[in-house]
């Protein structure tokens, strides 16, 4: 894939675009934090659908 | 006793009707008219098209369940609606043609005391020459069409296990089509799947779009919280792109698909072309094709839908010039403007005007995502209808006590980009309104604090946990009304 090719060349598209730290990478993947998360984001989702219509 | 007719049996329709059996239940007559014999749960499509689940893990069949619920269920397309009868009918009526076996063709006029049009879009693949299964492109838009694009990927996968490199080319295939999610989505799943298989060498992957700039989405692009900062919905979506290694080809609106090449013009006016060995590209989106007729029978379908097929409902359309646009211009209770007793719910109503900005190439190509309204704000439109009839007929007041405009409601947009309890991912993306609000919401067109971007496995449990959550609300199980659109 391109994902080697493209995104060290300079001014090309890729180039801007910016990349997960491996912090990031593993934090998106980390049971725990995941959990709350999915719970926080459904929360936040229903929230938003109940207040959005009357 | 009333009688209350949902033509459609989509997300808006199917919602609209399920609200409407259990308040009226042995009381007065529910009806749905819907050519499709199955209920399917559009957002898991996705992985139809990249083989994780079949087609019978996304959809069911409706008759059983509209039994269950006691609703008239007539398989049938809807040709046409006489919203004031005719010199036989002094009812309003819809005429409609079988489709099942035993009754095809057969026509039939149902009456009707209160009208819902959820018939939702028709994949107008007509709209570009080449576009579709049956041409040189895949679709996910349905079960079907899904199935059959898993089908050509897996012709694509060999070909790359037998060391062929291939290219992939996934997004818009029309100048003006919306929906980009659901492409997204799509191709971040190949590119996924691509990973899995250790192929990534032998993959070249392609995003191509009519939008301005990447993470538009047909709503202008947002602003999302993210790690501290405020972040335009372009950077986020630029950066999961290049994270799955997709380069990207914007402001383009496609004209034309030949066998493995795609013809495409920018909005500079350039005409270009694109090679691929798999595409899936998503149509344009225009109404369902119904006439509307008054009672002496003359063609009142101009006055009642927009130029593209839609129902004009209570929204101002007003021509104006995107500075102008304003949130109170999107309807509230979505009532055609011709008729009290007809509404239109999900993708049949006609929105006043686009999302994004309108653009044109010096070649007079419009190219720009017209509106999406599908997934959450569609099921909410129509339950808010059903409840303003529900209304109705139990006070006998002409009135609409819920309103759900797309500027006042906010919607989850959950973009899968891997399948697996442990390692998929997801990047959720949250907004309200759907439609900025830039008076409301001066700096950032929406409200910041509901507006967000994550990626991560939750994101994954979260689409998994919608499938199964609306297909179980879908089946009218038990206490189905108390989980949310």
């Amino acid at each position: 894939m391109s994902k080697s090719l493209d995104k060290n060349i300079p001014y090309s598209n890729m180039s801007y675009g910016t990349e997960p730290t491996r912090l990031v990478k593993f934090m998106r993947v980390c049971f725990l934090y995941q959990i709350y998360n999915f719970f926080k984001l459904n929360l936040k989702v229903m929230l938003i659908v109940v207040r959005g219509h009357s | 006793m009333a009688k209350v007719v949902v033509l459609g049996a989509g997300i808006s329709g199917h919602t609209a009707v399920s609200y409407l059996s259990r308040a009226l239940k042995n009381k007065h007559e529910v009806v749905m008219v819907s050519p499709n014999s199955n209920f399917q749960w559009v957002p898991s499509n996705i992985w139809v098209g990249v083989g994780l689940m079949t087609p019978d893990q996304v959809k069911f069949k409706l008759a059983p369940v509209y039994k269950k619920m006691g609703i008239d269920y007539k398989q049938a397309l809807a040709t046409a609606i006489y919203p004031e009868g005719d010199t036989e009918n002094e009812k309003g009526y819809v005429k409609i043609k079988y489709v099942t076996e035993e009754n095809k063709d057969v026509e039939e006029k149902v009456t009707y005391d209160y009208l819902i049009n959820a018939t939702g879009p028709k994949l107008n693949f007509e709209a570009t020459e080449g576009l579709g299964p049956k041409k040189f492109t895949q679709s996910v838009c349905t079960y079907d069409h899904a199935a059959h694009a898993w089908e050509n990927l897996q012709e694509s996968f060999k070909k790359m296990e037998n060391g062929e490199k291939q290219t992939f080319l996934v997004g818009t295939g029309h100048a003006l089509a919306t929906c980009q999610g659901a492409a997204f989505e799509y191709i971040l799943n190949i590119a996924f799947e691509i990973n899995k298989r250790k192929l990534n060498h032998l993959a070249d992957l392609w995003w191509i779009t009519n939008e301005y700039e990447l993470g538009d989405f047909g709503m202008g692009g947002a602003y999302i919280k993210r790690n501290g900062y405020i972040t335009p919905t372009k950077i986020f979506a630029e950066s999961i792109l290049k994270e799955h290694g997709v380069r990207w080809i914007k402001q383009a609106g496609v004209s034309k698909i030949e066998k493995g090449v795609v013809h495409y013009e920018t909005l500079d006016g350039d005409l270009e072309t694109k090679e691929f060995d798999f595409a899936m590209l998503i149509p344009g989106f225009a109404g369902a094709g119904m006439k509307a007729f008054d009672k002496q029978g003359e063609d009142i379908s101009a006055r009642v839908f927009a130029a593209n097929g839609m129902m004009k409902v209570d929204a101002d359309y007003t021509p104006k010039p995107f500075e102008e646009w304003k949130a109170q211009d999107w309807p509230l209770n979505y009532q055609s403007t011709e008729y009290a007793n007809v509404y239109a719910a999900g993708i049949a109503f006609a929105p006043p005007h686009g999302m994004s900005k309108p653009m044109q190439s010096p070649n007079g190509t419009k190219i720009f995502p017209t509106p999406p309204r599908t997934g959450m704000p569609s099921g909410v439109i129509g339950k808010i209808v059903a409840q303003n009839i529900i209304h109705q007929i139990k006070t006998g007041i002409v009135e609409h006590p819920h309103e759900a405009s797309m500027a006042k409601m906010g919607a989850a947009c959950i973009v899968s980009a891997g399948y697996g309890l442990r390692k998929g991912q997801a990047a959720v993306m949250t907004v309200n309104p759907i439609v900025a609000d830039w008076e409301k919401y001066p700096k950032w067109g929406r409200d910041i604090n509901d507006t967000v971007g994550v990626v991560g496995t939750a994101g994954h449990w979260m689409k998994l946990f919608m499938h199964y959550m609306f297909i179980y609300k879908a089946k009218a199980k038990p206490f189905w009304w108390l989980i949310p659109e």
